[in-house]
């Protein structure tokens, strides 16, 4: 009898646990069947490069969506990662004990900022001040990589920072008694030391400005073109999607869920290089033990 | 005899606790002092205000004076790196740098290279040779330090001290973790080394302080008990604390 009670305890914690897989499982599976036979139709190639979106005549072109995606991402990375670094290694090495205990939750709330609110205060403030004094529209790749940036930086910092205060004591004790200063430090050794941690921060950040909808469907334009300049509106893979699925029907429907399977592979190839990051190091520095163990055997002999 | 170090009423506090009480201590040039006690004394303590190291712990506080070449190290106006590489330090555990063997001893003189100092190449090598290492290493200097084993990586820590050309090396327990050979070749160098440098020792074990040291310290709850040459201390030791401790009656 309680073997039976161990064996069905077992039983239901498995099936909770592969009821959260096969979510991942059903959602894959859901998006491909449903939007690969329009890629079929179309060809893949003419589906990603083709320039025009009309659904209702038939023509099916994302590339100006990848193109948005794009420029709006790479905007977001160049503001939010020199910023999310240096708060990084603020946190980690140079901010006074009572300042960080201020600033870690602050950045933690950061991240639990409802998106559609970051996207409100991006078209009631951000994009007046670009119309206002650079021009254009004001609902532009810049506003939308302002409000983007800032929504990466939690996960930029927290990560860095864990990876930056996770180093060995001793590379900091070492590097000051060979007369470095703090900051030969901090660039010269800890950087370096805990790159794989701060790039893997770098990806993960990306990979949410690529999937982020709601605050860019407010603050982008959503207009379908090649922009030309960064105050030029656009349309990212995501808010395609965002906009249209409410009224999409057949084909057009199958083209959204075409537009989900470009944005799963990106965000899939994203992860898996950041895991395959971390897990590179470290299992480099079991190598490195397990080398160092034989070495050492074969000195005793 | 010249002093290098002279200590005068140290007293260093964690917060309220007191781990060095009223320390007075003279310290000789060129030669090996061992500075050792139970755990807990402040011998580890007492290292690394030599080199200010200590300043890394902000609830850390000192009184006294320590007077390097007679002038008090613990002044404002002192450049804390520059007395660093006065006062190089090797830890209890090896503390490569996440980088190649040769980088690991270039990186200190690279930062501050003077004409006269010759090819960095030479300063690599004459360092690993000092400290009995570079046969070991002369064929993979560019492996990473990581790979090496502890005893080897010791070494590299000790050279890496050596190429900074400091005035007073600091070792702490710094053959804790090595087998009897690994320290044995690390005693060898220290002495060889005493020539050139004022060395301040804390050893694994009374054994190694008489082995080893010319003169010898012994403290207690930070406060210093006796200090003398070293057969002084452990053929005659004045104080009763002094010779359980060293004939095994308590530690």
């Amino acid at each position: 009898m309680k073997k039976f009670k161990e064996k069905l305890s077992g039983r239901i914690f498995l099936l909770l646990a592969l009821s959260s897989i096969s979510a991942l499982v059903l959602i894959t599976v859901f998006i491909f069947v449903q939007g690969l036979p329009i890629i079929a139709k179309v060809g893949f190639f003419k589906f990603i490069s083709g320039m025009e979106w009309a659904p209702g005549e038939g023509e099916f072109g994302i590339f100006p969506m990848i193109a948005g995606t794009v420029s709006v991402t790479l905007g977001a990375a160049l503001i939010g990662i020199p910023v999310g670094i240096c708060c990084s290694i603020f946190m980690a090495e140079l901010a006074p004990e009572k300042m960080r205990k201020i600033f870690r939750p602050a950045i933690q709330l950061l991240a639990g900022i409802p998106s559609v609110l970051y996207g409100f205060c991006g078209l009631i403030f951000v994009v007046p001040l670009i119309r206002d004094y650079l021009g254009g529209p004001g609902m532009s790749i810049l506003a939308g990589s302002i409000i983007l940036a800032i929504m990466i930086l939690p996960t930029i910092i927290s990560i860095s920072e864990v990876s930056l205060i996770a180093l060995p004591r001793h590379y900091k004790e070492g590097a000051l008694a060979l007369g470095m200063t703090h900051w030969q430090t901090i660039l010269r050794v800890q950087l370096p030391a805990a790159k794989s941690g701060i790039v893997a921060a770098v990806i993960l950040g990306i990979g949410r400005a690529i999937g982020e909808t709601m605050a860019v469907i407010m603050v982008l334009g959503n207009s379908v073109a090649i922009p030309e300049s960064i105050l030029d509106s656009v349309r990212t893979l995501t808010t395609n999607i965002g906009l249209e699925m409410a009224y999409a029907s057949d084909e057009h429907q199958q083209a959204l869920f075409a537009t989900g399977i470009v944005l799963f592979v990106i965000i899939m190839i994203l992860n898996a290089t950041a895991q395959y990051i971390t897990r590179k190091k470290h299992s480099k520095t079991q190598n490195k033990r397990k080398s160092n163990e034989t070495k050492n055997q074969t000195a005793d002999r | 005899m010249q002093n290098k170090i002279e200590i005068k009423n140290l007293n260093f506090f964690y917060n309220e606790k007191q781990v060095i009480r009223n320390f007075n201590l003279n310290i000789p040039a060129n030669k090996i002092l061992s500075v050792f006690g139970p755990a807990g004394s402040g011998v580890t303590t007492l290292l690394r205000s030599l080199n200010r190291l200590c300043d890394l712990s902000p609830e850390a506080r000192s009184e006294g004076e320590i007077l390097l070449d007679g002038k008090d190290i613990r002044s404002p106006d002192i450049n804390v790196t520059e007395l660093r590489r006065r006062v190089g330090i090797v830890f209890d555990v090896p503390t490569p740098l996440p980088m190649s063997i040769f980088d690991n001893i270039a990186y200190g003189p690279r930062l501050k290279r003077k004409k006269k100092d010759g090819k960095i190449s030479e300063t690599v090598e004459l360092a690993l040779r000092q400290a009995a290492l570079w046969d070991e290493v002369k064929d993979r200097l560019t492996v990473p330090a990581m790979s090496l084993s502890g005893g080897q990586q010791q070494r590299l820590c000790v050279a890496r001290v050596l190429a900074l050309k400091p005035e007073v090396i600091l070792l702490d327990r710094p053959c804790s973790g090595l087998d009897p050979i690994s320290t044995a070749k690390i005693e060898d160098s220290l002495t060889e080394l005493k020539k050139q440098f004022t060395i301040i020792i804390s050893p694994h074990n009374t054994q190694q302080a008489g082995r080893i040291s010319d003169r010898v310290a012994f403290m207690l709850m930070g406060e210093l008990i006796e200090e003398s040459t070293n057969v002084e201390v452990f053929k005659n030791p004045k104080d009763q604390r002094t010779s359980d401790y060293i004939t095994g009656r308590f530690g």
